[in-house]
């Protein structure tokens, strides 16, 4: 059986890389067809460890196939196809590659059972995602993925020292390089390493600049793809190896908080939603730090909620991009005319981004607010409501009032442009507003997914309770309310917000100064003293040596002369400059310290069965992960 | 386009829509009022008994995080749009009332 198993991201990077050749006449419906293959290949997966490879000594689990990890993979690959229909009119196979092979990053790390897997996928969907960015072509595209590269090479590389160090402690590499859920209340510094690198990704303040920069400078269907998988991959990852950590509770409630202020001050309308994504986010993360099994439900189900509303409003907000040129509030308004369907369908993305009844956040979002007044966390459920207030002041209110209405008007070249979007973009915004409102009327559908099943049904009796409709509708009509009383406060300013990338903008440009100027003149400085101090009294040497030189070694040397030559000629061949013979012998390096690492690693083999038996070191490779999450909840609790 | 004829409805009839829409709002604080409709027995702690709670609460959430994040705002925090562009900007507020 384990012979014959597919992994999902394996269908969907074979389909990027033989995408180029596809005829044109067939490439829509190959790029429909891709997609929907890898959903079904997930939703016909069995539960069980598959894919296991071993690899010098090393057993790496491509496939942990459980609840928890089918529930993101899931929505993963039906995000895939909505991004996939959305931007299928790009012409530019590139685009498409790129998105792909980022998705397959994406499952990589969901089905991944082991720390190495799980960091090669990890750092596939950066690498990948960075291009969906660069493809915008315009000067600061270019900027701010390099910014986002950066900082995701940062994570990376906490994430790996984290896993290194851990991975040592737990004994030895080979035997518990297994990706299951950490001693968090014995947090150990590789444990702070690991969350360091998930929390990069799932963009926790202080942490986060990267997402509004890098989101709001991407193509208008590059953002749709990255607005949904990296921090959902993030808040995966967490509730596989952090449930219950006490620490992400309030950094979770920072975030909800975090994201709703800088969206009241943001005139872009997609660096707006990538704040309310650090928003929701936050929701996931406190989720997670509560722990119990109806918070990790709650995680998991407004995950999968808002990967569906979050790229539906990325769809709406790029639409407008696509077809006007604009993005910001202060270029755009009065739209209704020209794109009804895209402010409807935006309209719905928003409505359930807030929570309103009949739309999905509001069976997913109140799951993590109701865990954490059970766990007596006032606190949390009211700040979490607080900024569910301001989530609907925003992504409910102020993007499509300013957009598609408003009293600004926009230039005419930008009225001119504006449209409906091309069908396919429309279609790809029905279906995902379809399924938001299917999701907030029929729970079960989402509910029947969750981890823990019996949390779910207990939870299911409850959410469409009078009090809480009438709790939910309270907030948000008389926020509404708000809103159109202080509409004046709330005209978009074109203006751009101080955030925690200042650092390492303004940082950067400090750090140039410092190379350009004290560095630069210490160099000359130096470089002088070498002058005066070294160089005069060497070419005085020099001068005395040469008549040693001509007179008496010359001889000696003419006789082996010859000899050298004859070297020579051989080594002008490595160093002729000539890619492929320099690759070559490159490859043949290589070749020979893996040679030696094998040799090495066989010799340690032998003596690493000595602490096999140590107590509590975790014993059989094929154990490890099938259980993980089963085991995980009694830790938990 | 049906959908701009619907939306031409309400723009029409804006000070109708604006009433109802304030109906709707004293309508769902008298149901919160009414336990027979809205039992409150699920309700998290005892402030929530009262009438109107949530309503009062989105209300001032909705004008404190506008009221401070706009504070925060003009703090310092937002800036003109060129300002990562040249180096030697200085880090000042935007004057407000300023649009394009």
């Amino acid at each position: 059986m384990n012979n014959f198993w597919i992994h999902p991201a394996l269908i969907l990077i074979l389909g990027a890389l033989l995408l180029p050749l596809v005829p044109a006449a067939l490439k829509k419906a190959y790029l429909l067809l891709v997609p929907i293959l890898v959903f079904l290949r997930v939703y016909t997966m069995a539960h069980g460890t598959f894919g296991e490879v071993s690899f010098l000594n090393w057993t790496l689990v491509f496939g942990r196939v459980d609840a928890l990890s089918n529930v993101f993979g899931y929505i993963m690959s039906l995000m895939c196809i909505l991004g996939t229909l959305y931007g299928l009119h790009v012409k530019d196979d590139a685009q498409h590659i790129a998105s792909w092979i980022y998705v397959s990053g994406s499952i990589g790390c969901i089905y991944a059972g082991d720390f190495i897997t799980l960091f090669l996928f990890w750092e596939l969907m950066a690498f990948s995602s960075v291009f969906l960015i660069w493809f915008r072509g315009r000067r600061e595209s270019l900027g701010a993925g390099y910014r986002y590269l950066l900082v995701h090479i940062f994570g990376g590389l906490a994430l790996l020292a984290g896993m290194v160090w851990h991975c040592n402690t737990q004994g030895s590499w080979a035997f518990d390089a297994s990706f299951c859920k950490l001693a968090v209340h014995h947090a150990t510094p590789a444990t702070y390493l690991i969350l360091i690198g998930f929390i990069l990704n799932a963009a926790v303040p202080p942490l986060h600049a990267w997402l509004p920069d890098a989101y709001g400078e991407a193509t208008f269907n590059g953002s749709v793809f990255m607005c949904a998988f990296t921090t959902k991959t993030a808040v995966y990852a967490l509730c596989r190896g952090f449930a219950g950590t006490e620490i992400l509770v309030p950094l979770g409630v920072i975030m909800a908080l975090y994201g709703v202020v800088y969206a009241v001050l943001e005139n872009d309308s997609r660096r707006l939603l990538a704040y309310h994504i650090i928003s929701q986010v936050g929701y996931m993360v406190a989720g997670v730090g509560l722990g119990t099994e109806m918070a990790i439900n709650g995680a998991c189900a407004h995950a999968f909620a808002h990967i569906l509303y979050k790229g539906l409003l990325f769809m709406g907000c790029g639409a407008v991009l696509h077809m006007t040129g604009q993005s910001k509030f202060t270029e755009l308004g009065g739209l209704w005319k020209k794109m009804p369907w895209t402010f409807l369908f935006t309209l719905i993305g928003g409505l359930s981004i807030s929570a309103f009844p009949l739309f999905s956040g509001f069976v997913s979002k109140s799951m993590i607010v109701t865990a954490g007044f059970e766990e007596h966390k006032l606190w949390v459920g009211y700040l979490l409501l607080l900024a569910s207030a301001g989530t609907f002041l925003h992504t409910g209110l102020k993007v499509p009032y300013f957009i598609w209405f408003g009293k600004n008007k926009p230039k005419k070249e930008t009225w001119d442009r504006a449209a409906e979007p091309p069908w396919n973009m429309n279609v790809a915004m029905a279906v995902a507003a379809f399924l938001c409102i299917f999701i907030g009327c029929y729970y079960p559908y989402l509910y029947k997914m969750l981890p823990y099943q019996e949390a779910a049904a207990e939870f299911a009796k409850t959410v469409y309770s009078p009090y809480h409709i009438s709790e939910t509708l309270q907030i948000l009509l008389f926020t509404g309310l708000g809103f159109f009383l202080l509409l004046k406060k709330l005209v978009p300013e074109p203006t751009i917000s101080l955030d925690m990338d200042w650092f390492y903008r303004k940082g950067g440009r400090a750090f140039l100064w410092f190379a350009k100027y004290p560095v630069q003149s210490v160099d000359n400085f130096i470089g002088e003293l070498y002058r005066y101090a070294g160089l005069i009294p060497l070419m005085l040497t020099a001068k005395v040596s040469a008549l040693f030189d001509n007179y008496v070694i010359d001889g000696a040397v003419d006789g082996f002369a010859s000899s050298f030559r004859g070297i020579g000629r051989r080594l002008r061949f490595v160093q002729r400059g000539q890619m492929q013979q320099n690759l070559a012998f490159a490859f043949a390096v290589a070749a020979a310290i893996i040679v030696a690492f094998l040799l090495f690693s066989r010799i340690s083999k032998a003596s690493v069965p000595a602490r096999l038996s140590l107590p509590g070191a975790p014993v059989s490779q094929s154990a490890l992960p099938t259980a993980g999450l089963t085991s995980d909840a009694v830790t938990t609790r | 386009m049906n959908l701009v004829k619907l939306i031409e409805f309400f723009r029409g009839r804006l000070k109708t829509v604006v009433r109802l829409c304030f109906v709707v709002l004293a309508v769902l604080v008298l149901l919160d009022a009414i336990p027979a409709i809205v039992d409150k027995e699920h309700a998290h702690t005892s402030i929530e008994h009262w009438p109107g709670f949530w309503a009062v609460f989105g209300f001032v959430a909705c004008v404190l995080v506008i009221i401070i994040s706009k504070w925060f705002g003009h703090a310092g925090i937002m800036v003109r749009e060129d300002y990562y562009e040249d180096g030697s900007a200085p880090l000042a507020s935007t004057p407000k009332g300023h649009h394009e």
